[in-house]
């Protein structure tokens, strides 16, 4: 399934937050999106699932969900957004409580989403129990419970200590190996970007306005032995947004 | 200079841990601040007042018609107990309070949900609840004997707007509180309406709703009691009437002695519902 962007502007108030964003997120593509902070990222995320309503242009998703996906376009959050009053396990099966499951089966699902995120043992622990790339665990087993076709990635590691969010991404390279899932994964940590991102999409800060489109053609799993290459790559990248984060940072908000 | 000091000390590895002759513990500077649980305090504090009071009494120094003795109090509420009154005025209170808390938070919550999550509840019945909330309600009594009758009607009535107004407010205060994230959550996994308001809004309020059960219970016991003290003939408040009306002071002490302890009673109650209900947040 792929998901495309076409001609998206949005304010909030008086204030211009993002000016004719138009990209498309393709079949088993990871699109990273880095820009400075303020410049209406997590917006354009929140408008690409159906979250927000643009201002003018639209979102559109073009082909077929896999079968047996119960909810295509699935958010992955910084703050993982776990109910601190379930259970691991409880927490799996909200999302597919609404959709008529029987509970052999949904249970059945929440015990293979556990497994293949390393949280078996965990299935009765409470939120408040778990450490933060715990957590982010929970929720990225969450959005697989669901069959997601595209992810919506709002800086999921943002939140987590630097070793843990290595250990993290290991565990997002791995998991794209294995399902191929597209992404639309919006992150200000370039490293995570060359990392990770087929294409990264470069915004300019507020209005927020495409700088650039940066494509890396070097699979994933090449990436970590081929260290040098990503550093220049990565540089190139701030080297584009420098300007941009420096203006960025002396600005005053009025945007909440 | 610094570093010259520094390198030719080094010279000598053995004495860099050893302590130099003027070391001397860095000052403590923290700690306060902070409690610790003192279990039997309470109680010593509790029976240490009984004590001088009744010390006092016995010595002559606290007159009778003053303030009775504490043994005295206890006498009143042994003399309810053989006679049997205790439970016929007891239980009537508890009738009471409990019918006009429960349906009183009952309409609260319901209220306050819809205040919490409709733009037209909320703009109708805010200003509504705003301007009903501080009248006392024990000043409605006699419209609430003409419209409900002499009888429990009228009471419970007093008790159950009593308990209404603060549940309301406690209720859309909750509402209010709910992590918009999570219901964020809620909605980009495609959960339904009444899911979002069932699995995240409800739970999320609940520890609102519950601190707002703690202030209307004992709102509650107040409206009891002054409820009581107009045309009754059984109840707490109106046996402490009857008391005072005669001038039977220990007995005026035994009611509300009574009172204090529903009042304990119904608090460790909610404790307990606070720790079946909020296990996860500890």
């Amino acid at each position: 399934m792929q998901l495309i962007l076409q001609g998206i502007s949005h304010r909030y108030g008086g204030t211009n937050v993002l000016e004719d964003i138009s990209f498309a997120v393709g079949d088993g593509e990871i699109v990273c999106i880095v820009g400075p902070s303020g410049c209406g990222k997590s917006t354009l995320l929140r408008i690409a699932g159906g979250l927000e309503r643009p201002g003018e242009g639209e979102a559109l998703i073009a082909g077929k969900a896999p079968e047996g996906s119960l909810n295509p376009l699935t958010y992955i959050f910084q703050d993982f957004a776990l109910l601190p009053w379930r259970t691991v396990a409880g927490n799996v099966s909200l999302v597919l409580e609404d959709h008529g499951i029987e509970t052999k089966r949904r249970r059945a699902i929440i015990d293979d989403v556990l497994s293949r995120t390393n949280l078996s043992d965990f299935a009765h622990a409470l939120p408040r129990q778990l450490s933060g790339g715990m957590k982010q665990r929970v929720a990225i087993a969450r959005a697989l419970a669901v069959k997601p076709a595209i992810m919506l990635m709002d800086e999921p590691l943002s939140a987590l200590d630097s070793q843990t969010r290595e250990l993290l991404m290991d565990d997002l390279v791995a998991l794209w190996q294995r399902e191929r899932f597209s992404a639309c994964y919006v992150t200000h940590n370039l490293a995570e970007a060359v990392r990770l991102g087929r294409r990264i999409v470069v915004l300019s800060r507020r209005p927020g306005r495409i700088r650039e489109v940066v494509d890396i053609d070097m699979p994933l799993a090449e990436r970590p032995e081929r260290l040098v290459e990503l550093e220049k790559l990565q540089r190139r990248v701030w080297e584009i947004m420098r300007e941009e984060a420096r203006e960025a940072d002396r600005e005053i908000s009025d945007v909440a | 200079m610094s570093h010259e000091a520094a390198s030719t000390q080094g010279a000598g590895r053995e004495e860099d841990t050893a302590a130099p002759e003027a070391a001397r513990p860095v000052p403590f500077r923290g700690g306060g601040f902070t409690h610790r649980r003192l279990g039997p305090v309470a109680p010593i504090v509790f029976l240490a007042i009984i004590a001088l009071w009744e010390a006092g009494s016995r010595a002559g120094i606290i007159s009778p018609i003053a303030l009775p003795a504490p043994s005295e109090a206890l006498g009143a509420l042994g003399d309810l107990v053989t006679t049997g009154m205790l439970w016929k005025h007891l239980g009537a209170s508890i009738y009471r309070l409990g019918l006009g808390w429960v349906l009183g938070s009952l309409v609260g919550i319901s209220v306050g949900l819809m205040v919490g999550l409709f733009s037209l509840a909320r703009a109708g019945l805010l200003p509504l609840v705003s301007a009903l909330f501080p009248i006392p309600k024990i000043a409605l009594l006699p419209l609430f004997i003409i419209w409900f009758g002499i009888g429990e009607g009228s009471k419970v009535a007093t008790i159950l707007f009593g308990t209404f107004f603060p549940t309301v407010i406690a209720t859309y205060g909750g509402v209010d509180n709910v992590d918009r994230n999570l219901i964020r959550m809620g909605q980009s996994f495609g959960l339904s309406w009444l899911s979002i308001v069932r699995k995240i809004i409800i739970p999320g309020a609940m520890p609102a709703i519950l601190s707002g059960f703690r202030i209307s219970a004992s709102i509650a016991i107040v409206l009891l009691v002054a409820a009581e003290m107009i045309g009754a003939e059984t109840g707490i408040g109106a046996y402490i009437l009857m008391a005072g009306a005669l001038f039977a002071l220990d007995q005026l002490i035994a009611g509300v002695a009574l009172l204090s302890m529903l009042g304990l009673a119904i608090a460790w109650l909610i404790g307990r519902a606070e720790r079946a209900l909020l296990s996860w947040r500890a």
